[in-house]
C-alpha cells in the first residue's frame, strides 16, 4: 500500500508546482483525516487498529486527487468521514467494502457542495508562484475545466481557451491544465501506474480496457456523427488516467478473475463515455467505476479460473 | 538444448534455500539406541503387531502386517529387543500406536546379497515390492504394489520418476540421484518390467544439472529398446514435482479430479521409491532405512543423512550437534508442504524426506489480515482454484459450500499461502474446509 502512496507522490508533487501549496495542505488534510479517521472507526468498532498498513492512506491521497484545488481545506475532513467511517468500515472493513471509498467520498462531497466541487478549480500557475491561492476561499480566480468548456461551450471555446488541438494534447499529456489535484498530469501517473505494473502489483487488464474502450467509444460517438470524435483527447482529459491507474483497479472492489477485469474495465468505458455524452456532468469515470464495483462479485461468480482438469461426470 | 518442459497454469519461485546441502554427500547416521516403529507409516489401514513387548527382533524382520485393505509389511530396522508397544509422537495426527525397538549393538550385522532380478517374473517381482513394504517415498506413502498393478481397463504405457525435488531446502533426492545413478536406474527398468511397458521418463528440475548429467549418462548406459530410459529437464517452478503438474509437463496429459494417473496411462513414482525397489529386488532388503535432508540455519550441521526408520528427531539432532540460537520453527517435510512440529521425540517414518529447523528469518510468522481480494492466488493456484472465496467461506462458517471452488482438487502445495499479501493461512483454510465439508 505504501508503494502506492509513493506511486501518487510525484503527481501530488507536480499539483503543488501547478497550483500552489494549497494542493499540498489540501491532501495533507486528506490523508491525515482518512487515518484518523480509520483509528477511530477501528477502535470504536472494537477491531484491531491497522491505520499503518498504509490503506487508509491511499484513500486519503486518492480523496484529495480527485477534488478541485479550489475548496476550503475542511471539505476533505468531511469526505474522509464518507470515505473511511461509512465507506469503508461500515461496509465491513478493507476486503469487503463494496464500493471504492475514495470515489464514494467525491459523490458524496458533489451531492453535498455542488458549487464547490463542480466550479473550484484554478487555472495553473505561472513562475513557480506556490505560494499563491493560500486564502480559505479562492472564488475570485475559478475557471473551468476542459470537459466542462467543450460540453458546454462547444470546440470554439475549448480552442480559443485552452489552444490548438495539437498544443492540447502536450499540455494535457505534461499537465498544464486545470483540473483536480491529482488529475492532471497524465505523464506521472501514466508513470506510476506502470511501475505499479512493473512490480506485479496490478495487471494490465483494467487500465487497458477502461482506456480503450473510452478511447473507441468515444471515437465513434463523441464528434459530429459516427467516427469524428478525439479519442486522444478523452483519454487524456477528465480523470481518465487516474482512474484507470489507480481506481479502477483498487484490488478489493475490482474483480478478480481476468475475464471478469476486461468486462468490467469495458463497462467502466462504456458508462464514463455515455455520462461525458449524454449526462449531466462532464465527466463522468467517477460514477463509471462506483457503478461497476457492485457488479465486481456478480462477474466473479460468473467467470472461473479455468480448472486444471475438473472430475469426470462432475462428481464430488 | 530441447526447451525445459513445465506445466503452463500457476506455480510461484520460492527461495531454493538448497545450497546449505546440495554439495554434502550422503553420511549413514550411526544406529540411535532405540527406535519407534510408527503402525501406521502408509495409506491406509495400519499394521497390526506380529511381535510382542520383550521379544527378541532380527534387522528386517516383518514386525507388523496388513490384515485387511491395502498396505504393507513393517521391518525391524534393527536387531534387539522389543520394549514396548504402544503410543508415540506424530506430526499430523497428534499420536500413533508404535513400536519400541531397544538396539542390541551385539548383534551379528545382516548382509544382503545381489542377485540377478530378471530371472524372476512380473508376478514374483510384484510380490517382493509388497513384502519389502515399499510405499511411496516421496511423501504420499501410497503402497507402491498398489501403483504397480494398474487396473485393467486403465492401459499404462508411460513410467514416470520424480526427481523433481520443487521444495525448498530439500536435497535428498538430489544426493540420490548423484550418488546412486545406476541404482535409480536399475529400478526404473525393474519397474518397467513389472508393468509391461517399455517407456520411462525422469523428470528432474534445471537448478540440479550435476543431477541431470548423472543420470543422463546412467539412463544411456542401462537403456535397451526394451527399456527406454531419458532423463527430462525441468524447468524450475514449484510445485512441478506434484504429480499431476509433473504428468502435464512431461506427456502433456492431464489427470482428472479424484483420478489416478494411470486414468492417463501414466505411472509416476519418485526416483528414491525406485531406488527402494531396487533394493527389495535385488538385495531383497526391506524397506527400513531413509535418505532425508536436515537443514535450516536453526540447527548446528545440516546434513543430508541415511538414517534408520524409526529414529528419533531428537537423536538426529544430537548426532548434528544441536540447534542453534536462531532456532524458531521445526517443519516435518519441506517449507512449502510441510507441518511444524512441537516436539523432537517424534520418529522418522519412511515417508519423512526432511526435517527442517528454521531460523527467525526463514519463516514469516506475522499475522494475517482479511482477505483483500487481489486475485494473486487466482493465478498462482495450479489447479485452477479459487483460494481466497474456500477461504472466506471458512471465515463465514460456511466451509460445507467450498465444494464448488475444488477445494477437494487442492493438493496443498501452498502456492498460495506463499503469494498471499494479507499473509492468509490459505491451506489451513483448505484443510478446514475439507474436514467440515466431509461431515
Amino acid at each position: 500500500m505504501w508503494t502506492v502512496v509513493a506511486c501518487l507522490v510525484p503527481s501530488l508533487l507536480f499539483s503543488v508546482f501547478l497550483f500552489g501549496l494549497r494542493t499540498l495542505i489540501i491532501t495533507a488534510v486528506s490523508v491525515a483525516s482518512c487515518m484518523a479517521v480509520e483509528a477511530l472507526t477501528q477502535k470504536a468498532l472494537g477491531r484491531k487498529v491497522t491505520v499503518s498498513d498504509g490503506s487508509a492512506a491511499v484513500t486519503g491521497m486518492l480523496l484529495a486527487f480527485v477534488i478541485p484545488p479550489g475548496v476550503h481545506y475542511l471539505l476533505p475532513v468531511l469526505g474522509a468521514v464518507m470515505a473511511i467511517y461509512i465507506g469503508k468500515h461500515l461496509l465491513g472493513g478493507i476486503g469487503y467494502n463494496i464500493f471504492n471509498p475514495a470515489l464514494l467520498a467525491r459523490a458524496f462531497l458533489v451531492a453535498t457542495f455542488p458549487v464547490a466541487m463542480t466550479s473550484a478549480w484554478l487555472p495553473p500557475l505561472d513562475h513557480l508562484a506556490i505560494f499563491s491561492y493560500l486564502g480559505t476561499t479562492v472564488d475570485a480566480v475559478s475557471t473551468a475545466t476542459p470537459l466542462a468548456v467543450l460540453k458546454n461551450q462547444g470546440m470554439a471555446a475549448f480552442t480559443e481557451q485552452f489552444g490548438a488541438l495539437s498544443n492540447v494534447y502536450t499540455n494535457f499529456f505534461l499537465g498544464w491544465r486545470p483540473g483536480s489535484i491529482g488529475e492532471t498530469s497524465g505523464l506521472l501517473i501514466v508513470l506510476g501506474g506502470l511501475y505499479l505494473l512493473y512490480r506485479g502489483y496490478i495487471t494490465w487488464h483494467i487500465p487497458v480496457s477502461v482506456l480503450g474502450s473510452i478511447a473507441l467509444l468515444t471515437w465513434l460517438f463523441g464528434g459530429e456523427g459516427l467516427f469524428h470524435g478525439d479519442p486522444l483527447l478523452a483519454v487524456l482529459s477528465g480523470g481518465a488516467l487516474l482512474g484507470a491507474f489507480f481506481m479502477a483497479n483498487d484490488y478489493v472492489t475490482c474483480p478478480t478473475n481476468r475475464t471478469s477485469q476486461l468486462i468490467y474495465g469495458c463497462g467502466i468505458g462504456a458508462l464514463t463515455v455515455l455520462i461525458r455524452l449524454k449526462g449531466g456532468y462532464p465527466e463522468g469515470i467517477c460514477y463509471a467505476i462506483l457503478l461497476m464495483n457492485p457488479v465486481s462479485p456478480v462477474l466473479d461468480n460468473w467467470f472461473k479460473p479455468v480448472r486444471f482438469a475438473p472430475p469426470q461426470g462432475g462428481a464430488q | 538444448m530441447a526447451p525445459l518442459l513445465t506445466f503452463p497454469k500457476g506455480g510461484v519461485h520460492p527461495p531454493e534455500a538448497k545450497e546449505l546441502t546440495a554439495a554434502l554427500a550422503i553420511e549413514t547416521m550411526p544406529v540411535p539406541d532405540e527406535v519407534e516403529l510408527i503402525l501406521g507409516q502408509h495409506i491406509g489401514a495400519p499394521c497390526t503387531p506380529t511381535v510382542a513387548v520383550k521379544e527378541e527382533v532380527r534387522e528386517g524382520q516383518v514386525i507388523g502386517t496388513v490384515t485387511k485393505g491395502l498396505g504393507v509389511p513393517l521391518h525391524a530396522p534393527v536387531s534387539g529387543t522389543v520394549t514396548a508397544i504402544g503410543m508415540s509422537a506424530h506430526p499430523l495426527r497428534v499420536s500413533a500406536p508404535s513400536i519400541t525397538i531397544r538396539t542390541n549393538r551385539e548383534a551379528a550385522p545382516v548382509r544382503y546379497a545381489a542377485t540377478d532380478w530378471q530371472k524372476f517374473s512380473r508376478e514374483e517381482l510384484l510380490k517382493k515390492v509388497q513384502e519389502a513394504g515399499i510405499i511411496g517415498i516421496g511423501g504420499a506413502g501410497f503402497p507402491s504394489h498398489v501403483k504397480l498393478s494398474p487396473p485393467p481397463n486403465n492401459p499404462v504405457d508411460t513410467l514416470i520418476l520424480n526427481g523433481a525435488e520443487c521444495e525448498p531446502y530439500i536435497t535428498a533426492d538430489h544426493r540420490q540421484m548423484l550418488e546412486k545413478s545406476a541404482e535409480i536406474v536399475e529400478g526404473a527398468r525393474i519397474i518397467l518390467k513389472i508393468l509391461g511397458i517399455t517407456s520411462c521418463h525422469i523428470g528432474i528440475e534445471n537448478n540440479k544439472p550435476d543431477a541431470i548429467a548423472a543420470m543422463s549418462q546412467a539412463a544411456a548406459a542401462a537403456s535397451t529398446p526394451s527399456a527406454r530410459i531419458a532423463v527430462r529437464p525441468l524447468r524450475v517452478k514449484y510445485p512441478q514435482g506434484s504429480e499431476k503438474q509433473l504428468i502435464q509437463s512431461i506427456t502433456g496429459r492431464k489427470v482428472p479430479g479424484f483420478a489416478l494417473p494411470s486414468a492417463v496411462g501414466v505411472v509416476v513414482h519418485n526416483v528414491s521409491t525406485a531406488r527402494a525397489i531396487r533394493e527389495a529386488v535385488v538385495l531383497g532388503k526391506p524397506l527400513y532405512e531413509k535418505v532425508m535432508t536436515l537443514s535450516g540455519k536453526g540447527i548446528a550441521r545440516p546434513a543430508n543423512l541415511l538414517v534408520k526408520v524409526g529414529t528419533r528427531v531428537s537423536d538426529i539432532v544430537e548426532y548434528l550437534g544441536g540447534v542453534t540460537p536462531q532456532l524458531a520453527k521445526i517443519v516435518m517435510g519441506g517449507p512449502m508442504m510441510g507441518f511444524a512440529v512441537s516436539t523432537l521425540d517424534i520418529p522418522v517414518t519412511k515417508t519423512t524426506s526432511s526435517v527442517l529447523f528454521l531460523a527467525e528469518d526463514e519463516i514469516d510468522a506475522s499475522p494475517h489480515s482479511q482477505c483483500i481480494r487481489c486475485g494473486w492466488c487466482l493465478d498462482a493456484c495450479p489447479m485452477g482454484l479459487e483460494p481466497k472465496e474456500i477461504a472466506i467461506h471458512v471465515e463465514a462458517g460456511r466451509a460445507e459450500e467450498t465444494g464448488r471452488f475444488g477445494v477437494f482438487e487442492c493438493f496443498e502445495c501452498g502456492c498460495c499461502a506463499f503469494v498471499c499479501p494479507a499473509k492468509r493461512p490459505l491451506v489451513q483454510f483448505v484443510r478446514l474446509a475439507k474436514m467440515k465439508a466431509k461431515r
